[in-house]
């Protein structure tokens, strides 16, 4: 074999390989889709969206009180996130250059990588700890120091998008920065933002580690914000590592309805990205 | 002399740099807090926490070695699985493959990144466990001489552990291999085309180019594989004891704690795992500040050098 027909033939193995390696990628992911789906569309009915848990030993029953839960503790973390991370935001695309907010986006970028489980025991030292007490209100303090991080650096990047000559206009006229900034660039990069933010929330719904010290669980309904309270990631948990057959059945069915929740919200972000980014376009 | 503009300008900044500021803040006491919260625990201990094995909480006698070697082990493994293919995925998307795949590659392997945790648990305790125990029951009893596959085959062990954090983490390295390609100035690929590189040996000074990205990319990988929780707590078998077997079930930092915290019954077992923890926070610390200072550099040198290439193209012009 001659030197050339050596390389072009270590070249499309090489070629060979890459696409192999998406296969071997794919294949896991089409692996657990198919599980899921299979196993939990045989759990999933309307009593799992309605119905309480029932006693161990007596079939049937739903989720209900964790998908109350879920609802809660992800509704407070955003209540919490949404503000400080979308000002930090600003403060960083506003400010890029200073070292305050180089010393920020480290700062965010650190805390995204921070185990949950890391983050599940700094909640539990500060608002359990001192009251003695689980509560839905520690659980989303935990969900939404992760999404801070994820939430502000969205923001910052979906404002950098936006034209400097936006802003500029709105300066030209008289406008405060404050001025400019909410009423000119923020709404402009606001449907990516809002995307950004939906996307954060899926993901944090179906964390578990940091909730397993923090909202703990409960077997009942509660609403009550300073008791421990159930969540759908950490029954699904509970019931999967259970010894009972009924209980993997209803794990099945909470897994599908957590993959569900993320599939139709990263499907519903990138139509909505697309559609932005044809707008831009234009 | 202020003028109203200006005044609002800097309430602009004082006000939006708070809500900033409380990010730091968050960060710098996650170490404090955890800091303080262990103190029982270093105090009693110092560094022989760390040299010792003995997990036994019922005697109060509590070494973390064995939680940091099953960390280390199984992050090691996942990343000899993961890397070959992550970056396997990067060179064909940013590469290779044609204009009208990119997107729908782009979003499956995210959608790998967005399946939660638990799911990952849950399909590797019904589907991935059996199968490695087929494999185990399966493989030949020479093999089963060597200490690497000592033990009994019980499926939950490392070798899961290694298989599902692979799976999880080939998308955060592939996703920022994707990114460092990317800025490798193309001048580098037509430049080898030119001199008659075939596809492959264009590709490998592209990968050249990118080599402290990459690196980063890889690193970002292990920090999240060492902080990884639910998934390997369902199937590495939680067992407190240091074996070199991939068959033998062992134990991590992240799977103790979600395990034990809410049965510590005692202050210095509390605080023996807030350590743990505070360790585990450290490490992915360091980790990601080091990937991330990889990939910056990487990234401005790309940027740069993509400058200097646009300027003789411009004096040409």
């Amino acid at each position: 074999m001659n030197p050339a027909a050596r390389r072009k033939l270590k070249s499309a193995i090489f070629v060979g390989c890459c696409m192999f390696s998406v296969l071997v990628a794919l294949v896991p992911l089409a692996f657990i889709l198919f599980f899921v789906v299979r196993e939990g569309i045989q759990a999933l009915n309307l009593d799992f969206f309605i119905r309480m848990p029932r006693p161990v030993g007596e079939p049937g029953g739903g989720m209900f009180n964790a998908i109350v839960g879920t609802l809660i503790i992800a509704g407070l973390g955003s209540l919490f996130a949404i503000p400080i991370g979308i000002m930090s935001g600003i403060y960083m695309a506003e400010y890029g250059g200073s070292r305050m907010s180089s010393t920020v986006r480290f700062a965010a970028d650190t805390l995204n990588g921070v185990p949950s489980i890391v983050i599940g025991v700094f909640i539990y030292t500060i608002a359990v700890l001192p009251f003695r007490q689980f509560s839905a209100l520690a659980g989303g303090l935990a969900l939404g120091v992760m999404m801070i991080p994820i939430i502000a650096r969205t923001t910052e990047e979906l404002l950098l998008l936006v034209p400097g000559t936006m802003r500029e206009g709105a300066l030209a006229l008289g406008a405060t920065r404050a001025r400019a900034v909410f009423s000119v660039v923020l709404p402009a990069a606001l449907p990516g933002i809002v995307t950004g933010v939906v996307l954060a929330l899926a993901r944090i719904a179906g964390e578990t580690a940091p909730l397993l010290f923090t909202a703990f669980g409960n077997r009942f309904f509660s609403t009550t914000l300073t008791q421990p309270i159930a969540s759908l990631t950490v029954m699904v948990f509970t019931y999967a590592i259970s010894p009972y057959p009924d209980w993997h059945r209803q794990a099945w069915a909470g897994a599908l309805v957590l993959v569900s929740i993320v599939l139709v919200c990263s499907l519903l972000a990138r139509i909505a990205t697309r559609r932005l980014e044809r707008m831009h376009g234009r | 002399m202020k003028s109203r503009v200006s005044r609002s300008d800097f309430a602009f900044r004082i006000g939006t740099g708070a809500f900033a500021l409380f990010l730091l803040v968050i960060v710098v006491s996650i170490a404090v807090v955890l800091t303080r919260e262990s103190m029982l625990s270093i105090t009693k201990f110092g560094l022989a926490f760390w040299r010792t094995q003995i997990w036994d909480p019922v005697a109060g006698e509590f070494g973390a070695l064995p939680f940091i070697w099953g960390t280390l082990y199984s992050s090691i493994l996942a990343l000899i699985l993961a890397t070959p293919v992550a970056l396997g995925i990067a060179v064909f998307i940013s590469e290779l493959c044609p204009a009208r795949l990119r997107q729908p590659l782009v979003f499956l392997t995210e959608l790998l990144a967005a399946i939660p945790s638990i799911v990952y648990g849950m399909w590797a305790i019904f589907v991935l466990v059996p199968g490695i125990r087929a494999l185990e029951v399966w493989t030949p009893s020479a093999l089963k001489q060597l200490p690497l596959f000592a033990g009994p085959p019980l499926g939950v062990g490392m070798l899961s552990a290694g298989v599902v954090l692979a799976i999880m983490v080939i998308p955060f390295t592939s996703s920022v291999a994707r990114e460092v390609l990317k800025s490798v100035p193309m001048s580098q690929r037509e430049g080898a085309y030119a001199l008659g590189a075939t596809r492959f040996e264009a590709i490998q000074a592209a990968l050249f180019y990118a080599r402290t990205g990459i690196v980063g990319a890889v690193m970002l990988g292990f920090g999240r594989a060492l902080g990884e929780t639910m998934a390997v707590t369902m199937v590495i078998g939680n067992n407190p004891r240091i074996a070199l077997s991939l068959f033998a079930p062992q134990y991590t930092m992240a799977a103790v704690i979600a395990n034990e915290f809410t049965e510590a019954d005692t202050d210095l077992y509390r605080d023996a795992l807030v350590e743990i923890g505070l360790v585990l926070f450290i490490i992915t610390l360091i980790i990601n500040v080091l990937s991330r200072t990889l990939i910056w550099s990487m990234n401005r040198a790309g940027s740069s050098a993509s400058q200097q290439a646009a300027q003789p193209a411009k004096a040409a012009a």
